[in-house]
């Protein structure tokens, strides 16, 4: 071999090396991007169906309505600031009733801590819509382009994308196949959610505000006996009522089907 | 000038290298590639329950778990053959402590061979292979870390966790077994850290129990080793553990009596964790008229 040839050598081998690295970082998702499919397509997991809330952690504050002024346990509590205090201990539910204000304690960045089954489904490609039982409220996570905002809803306007995804990717899915089929082990999105109308963080009247923001991780955990669990690591920042991002993560399980599903409007007492 | 040979091997080494470094990049799935080192800070935003006597609901235990928790008395712990007796891998996502995650790398291929989690258990960080190493024989030596393995399931760790020692599911003496296997998801987002843990016990768990819990990176804080040298902290009789015999804690009714939440709905169970048994309280519950004031257990015997 001759140092010309070998010169020719290195050169391939450094052309090989740049088309190789670039291949594999745009499979990684760092590179060019083309037209993504609909959320609906491009799923690693189907999510629709019904689940269960578990019930795992701060029983007492979600199985029933605390006192009022029960905002701390022995070690853990909620954020609040002096004035989310002086708002919290003059809850009164009767007010809240004679308001048409019952569903404060079902709004956004409360609904997934009480206790309760969701039914999730498609409303189209790009829209993913949770129903709770309890309060039977209906969440709409938009996979596209933000909605319009208009008046303050319970819900609010949620914008959500997949996870884990290469840019225009399908999650890896081969053609033909259901995305249930498909997952591994674990799969995520992000939900992120404004414009609420102001509401309740636990149901003993401990506000959050207009100005609150919600941004979630719906993270979905299957086991080797089948269960499938679904964890939502939610921070809801506040500037008006919280000394910092409030941080939690309740948990459901996946039902097989809605005989359980047992609706419950909102309630101010119950 | 350097020889034709010289070049030849240099050039081969080249490829060498390069067809080397391709196929690390084509094998390794980007998500392998997650830092979780750094310090986490606990956030206390969700109430650590289980810190009072009689409190097991939103635990899934059996009538042999709380046979054990309703026998157990703080002051157990104070012993001092037991006061160096680390918590098991479960405190993790049950305790309040923040944490803090180093890496071993392999200094040949720039892997992670494990991760290593400080401030939960033991006195040592907890070790999370990733190397492929093989969980040892059911007979090998029991920790209260135990033997964790990790593999990645897209961005996120999963861990798998046996030989644990006997130790609590919670701070009033729940117990767990040696049987006892976690498996656990390990998620970062950012700044944020996810622990996801999912106990099964077949000795003390009707079914398994999920539990999870956020932290926040923030690199001001430190997370302190915890030495221990035992020390004489209460002058008992020789011989004498603490304990309550059957029916006779004294304390088990104090949450009834603070929250009036019915008795027997603090007494733990697969069903009270789910919405279903709202139903059961509905005609029982009544919100106190005056907040409760709760202290840890710390304050009882």
């Amino acid at each position: 071999m001759t140092g010309r040839s070998i010169d020719r050598v290195g050169l391939v081998a450094a052309i090989i090396l740049v088309m190789s690295v670039t291949a594999v970082v745009a499979g990684q998702g760092r590179g060019p991007t083309t037209p993504a499919p609909a959320a609906k397509a491009a799923a690693p997991i189907d999510v629709t169906g019904y689940w269960v809330s578990v019930v795992n952690k701060e029983w007492r504050f979600r199985m029933v309505i605390p006192a009022k002024g029960d905002f701390f346990g022995p070690i853990g509590g909620i954020p609040i600031n002096a004035e989310a205090r002086r708002v919290a201990e003059a809850w009164d539910p009767a007010k809240d009733e004679a308001a048409g204000e019952i569903c404060r304690g079902f709004g956004a960045a409360g609904l997934m801590r009480v206790p309760g089954r969701l039914r999730i489904g498609w409303q189209d490609e790009n829209t993913l819509q949770v129903d709770t039982d309890a309060g039977m409220q209906t969440r709409v996570l938009n996979f596209g382009a933000a909605p319009p905002s208009g008046r303050p809803t319970w819900q609010g306007q949620s914008v959500a994308r997949w996870l884990g995804l290469p840019p225009g990717g399908s999650g890896g899915r081969e053609s033909g196949t259901t995305p249930n089929a498909q997952m591994r082990g674990y799969a995520s999105f992000e939900v992120v959610t404004k414009n609420m109308r102001p509401g309740y963080l636990r149901r003993n009247g401990v506000p959050y505000s207009a100005n609150a923001t919600m941004t979630e991780y719906w993270n979905v955990f299957r086991e080797p006996d089948g269960t499938d669990w679904l964890v939502i690591a939610a921070t809801v920042v506040d500037p008006t009522y919280l000394q910092m991002p409030y941080e939690t993560s309740p948990a459901f399980k996946r039902e097989p089907d809605g005989s359980r599903w047992d609706p419950s409007p909102c309630s101010a007492r119950w | 000038m350097i020889s034709t040979d010289a070049r030849r091997s240099l050039y081969l080494s080249a490829m060498r290298a390069v067809l080397t470094a391709v196929a690390v990049l084509a094998s390794t799935p980007a998500f392998a590639q997650v830092d979780l080192t750094g310090f986490w800070a606990a956030r206390g935003h969700e109430d650590l329950e289980g810190m009072l006597p009689g409190d097991y609901a939103g635990l899934p235990i059996n009538d042999e778990a709380r046979a054990r928790a309703d026998a157990f008395m703080l002051s157990y712990l104070a012993l001092p053959e037991r006061q160096c007796i680390m918590y098991t891998s479960h405190y993790v996502v049950r305790g309040p402590q923040s944490l803090q995650i180093t890496s071993e790398i392999d200094p040949i291929s720039g892997r992670v061979v494990a991760w290593k989690m400080s401030g939960a258990v033991d006195r040592n960080p907890r070790a999370i292979w990733m190397d492929g190493r093989e969980h040892p024989s059911p007979l090998a030596r029991h920790t209260a870390a135990g033997f964790s393995t990790g593999t990645w399931q897209g961005e996120a760790l999963l861990v798998t966790t046996t030989h644990l020692t006997e130790g609590v599911l919670s701070h009033n003496g729940v117990p767990s077994s040696t049987e006892a296997t976690i498996r656990e998801y390990i998620v970062r987002r950012g700044d944020h850290l996810l622990i996801t843990m999912i106990v099964y016990d077949p000795i003390y768990l009707e079914e398994p129990y999920l539990r999870s819990r956020t932290w926040v990176y923030d690199p001001s804080i430190r997370v302190p080793p915890e030495p221990c040298e035992p020390a004489l902290e209460l002058v008992r009789p020789a011989g004498e553990v603490p304990h309550y015999l059957p029916g006779t804690n004294p304390y088990l009714a104090e949450l009834t009596e603070k929250f009036n939440i019915p008795l027997e709905a603090l007494r733990g169970g697969a069903a009270g964790l789910y919405p279903e048994y709202r139903k059961q309280l509905r005609d029982k519950y009544v919100p106190p008229s005056r907040t409760p004031i709760v202290t840890p257990q710390g304050a009882r015997p």
